[in-house]
């Protein structure tokens, strides 16, 4: 059999894989460009995890009582944890952390642009938990299914801690609605300001998606940017009633025809602006993280060297 | 896969904590705890006090350690670091809660109308000199080998307190002391095989552990000094003379420098004035102005 009919044969068994529904496995062939698109996709999830420890993990320090100190730090713990999973599913493709770790800094591997944002206020670690989270469970709850086994298998257990995560962010908010008058402005506040960056975490629309159809081909994802930006606006509109918060969109209204809410567009130059590197706080982020690896480049040579025979002293 | 998963918002209504990777003990601490009577024989202010003084320790040093979390080394030490201070915050509030059980006098006044628990009026409403921590617990780690030495110490003291404050008079530090065991024997370990890493793992990290033991270590002396309140606690069989354990402390220690090939470095004179008098650096006024900040900004605040 010559390489290409080869090739040909093992690409047949792929599709009617993917066809059935069954998951791809790391030593399954599959081919190159899945490979790819997966690494390019896991480590951006991973590398989201590890930068997303930072807007929140800036106010443990300052929790306002030992409760939610807790809650917080537990929190920011399994954006930890998961970030671990990930580049473990991604190691199974054949790519390091440390690899992975080096195209991050390098600025050649991207991570979700909505911890590009600033979080000045208390408020934003409940807006951070019922939004983004709610947001990245919307993007994820799919990804249980999606083709690869170890990142599918990753995203079951991801989802479940998310889920918690953000039904803690939503009581915080709750909670804080149920204060003071300052309290409540805070988290008005809050939400007007990560509402737009929420909406836009599920990529630019349809039609701008280049990547769409071939993920979806392959069964990495399972529906469209615009369509799971449909959900998360139709899901959270309730739930900012119930909180008593407004948001910030004129245009948001029911649409009996639809079944869905409408909703304005997203300022799709900001994200534009924010994925290429002029967020707000894209160099503070990558910054801290560089500061954060180099000043524990030694722990980890000593842990090397200890580890390959009682260290090389 | 189920379509259940389908529904992100479940979480909001279902009342399963188990979802969370590392556990949800964030409700009344006191709530597994049955019987708060106060011994006899202890005076409450001396068992109130005494309560304070380890919970400000773990709070303290909690804190210490939640600020390396995304700037530890790796991964796995994020998570780690994290989980230690997880553990000693959950010591700081069970203690806390139980001081304010005892003495309801000693919790600090807040302002009228605050609806802040007991637990946040100690740790949000005192100022430095109200903080009976001792000193070694305070201070900025200046890098991860202070860290891990500091734990080791701090860890290896706090872990032989607490094994016989498990056969202590008051039943509820009783029951703090016998979970805190469980927990501070790991930080101990975490700490102690960290140690014997640095130590024999480069010519660099060896250099660094030993500065950061040189660093740490004066503050060593005053885990063995016996305050007046340990004293009469002690005595009355509701606590744990420090003096008590001060040797089993160096024997644990001797074993882990003996691990790295490191000296046995001297005793030295007990620090004074001291930490459990009130007593602190401006280490812990730093860290409590950045940690009460937002407390004190929203006195009459619901978090």
């Amino acid at each position: 059999m010559t390489a290409t009919a080869q090739e040909t044969e093992l690409l047949a068994d792929f599709e009617q894989t993917l066809a059935r529904h069954d998951r791809i496995e790391p030593r399954d062939w599959m081919p190159e460009r899945y490979r790819k698109t997966l690494v390019r996709q896991i480590a951006q999830h991973a590398h989201s995890e590890i930068i997303g420890m930072q807007p929140e993990g800036a106010w443990i320090t300052r929790a306002p009582s030992l409760r939610r100190k807790a809650i917080l730090l537990a929190k920011v713990q399994d954006e930890a944890g998961h970030g671990l999973y990930l580049y473990s599913a991604c190691e199974t493709l054949g790519v390091s952390r440390q690899q992975l770790t080096e195209l991050l800094l390098a600025g050649k591997q991207k991570y979700s642009s909505i911890f590009n944002y600033p979080t000045p206020s208390y408020a934003d670690v409940g807006t951070i938990g019922w939004l983004v989270d709610g947001a990245a469970i919307c993007n994820q709850v799919p990804l249980c299914r999606t083709s690869y086994g170890p990142y599918g298998r990753a995203m079951i257990r991801i989802c479940k801690e998310e889920s918690f995560h953000q039904r803690q962010g939503y009581e915080l908010l709750m909670t804080m609605m149920g204060g003071t008058d300052e309290q409540r402005a805070m988290v008005q506040e809050s939400v007007d300001r990560f509402w737009w960056p929420s909406l836009m975490m599920f990529g630019p629309p349809d039609a701008q998606s280049p990547n769409t159809a071939q993920s979806m081909a392959w069964g990495i994802k399972r529906d469209t940017n615009d369509e799971l930006r449909q959900k998360f606006v139709d899901m959270t509109v309730p739930q900012a009633d119930a909180l008593g918060v407004t948001l910030p969109d004129p245009a948001l209204a029911w649409n009996e025809e639809r079944g869905h809410y409408d909703f304005g567009e997203p300022d799709w130059d900001e994200l534009t602006a924010v994925i290429s590197g002029d967020g707000p706080c894209n160099a503070q982020r990558m910054a801290h993280r560089r500061r954060a690896h180099d000043d524990g480049a030694w722990v980890r040579e000593a842990a090397t060297a200890y580890a390959a025979g009682g260290g090389d002293r | 896969m189920t379509d259940t998963t389908d529904n992100p918002y479940e979480g909001l209504y279902g009342g399963d904590a188990s979802h969370w990777a590392f556990g949800t003990g964030f409700e009344d601490p006191l709530a597994t705890l049955g019987d708060t009577r106060v011994p006899e024989g202890v005076d409450p202010r001396d068992l109130a006090a005494y309560a304070v003084m380890l919970a400000d320790d773990a709070l303290v040093l909690s804190h210490r350690l939640s600020e390396w979390c995304s700037n530890a080394p790796d991964l796995e030490e994020d998570v780690a670091l994290a989980n230690v201070a997880l553990d000693l915050l959950g010591q700081a509030r069970l203690l806390y809660a139980r001081a304010a059980t005892i003495d309801p006098e000693s919790v600090p006044g807040v302002p009228d109308g605050s609806p802040v628990p007991a637990e946040d009026a100690y740790a949000f409403f005192r100022d430095a000199g109200e903080f009976r921590n001792v000193g070694l617990v305070e201070r900025c780690d200046e890098d991860f080998a202070d860290a891990v030495v500091r734990l080791l110490l701090v860890a290896s003291w706090r872990l032989a307190v607490m094994e016989r404050l498990r056969a202590g008079s008051d039943p509820v530090l009783a029951a703090v002391a016998a979970k805190a065991v469980k927990e501070l024997a790991y930080h101990r370990d975490y700490a102690g095989r960290w140690v014997v890493t640095l130590a024999r793992g480069t010519e660099e990290s060896r250099r660094r552990v030993q500065a950061a033991r040189e660093r740490v270590w004066r503050w060593r002396a005053e885990l063995g000094a016996t305050h007046p309140v340990e004293e009469r606690v002690a005595q009355a069989g509701a606590g744990v003379d420090p003096a008590a354990v001060d040797d089993e402390v160096d024997a644990v220690l001797r074993q882990v420098w003996d691990a790295g090939d490191l000296d046995v470095p001297p005793r030295e004179a007990v620090p004074a004035p001291r930490g459990r008098d009130g007593h602190h650096t401006d280490a812990l006024t730093d860290l409590l102005e950045e940690m009460q900040s937002v407390a004190r900004a929203h006195p009459l605040g619901r978090w």
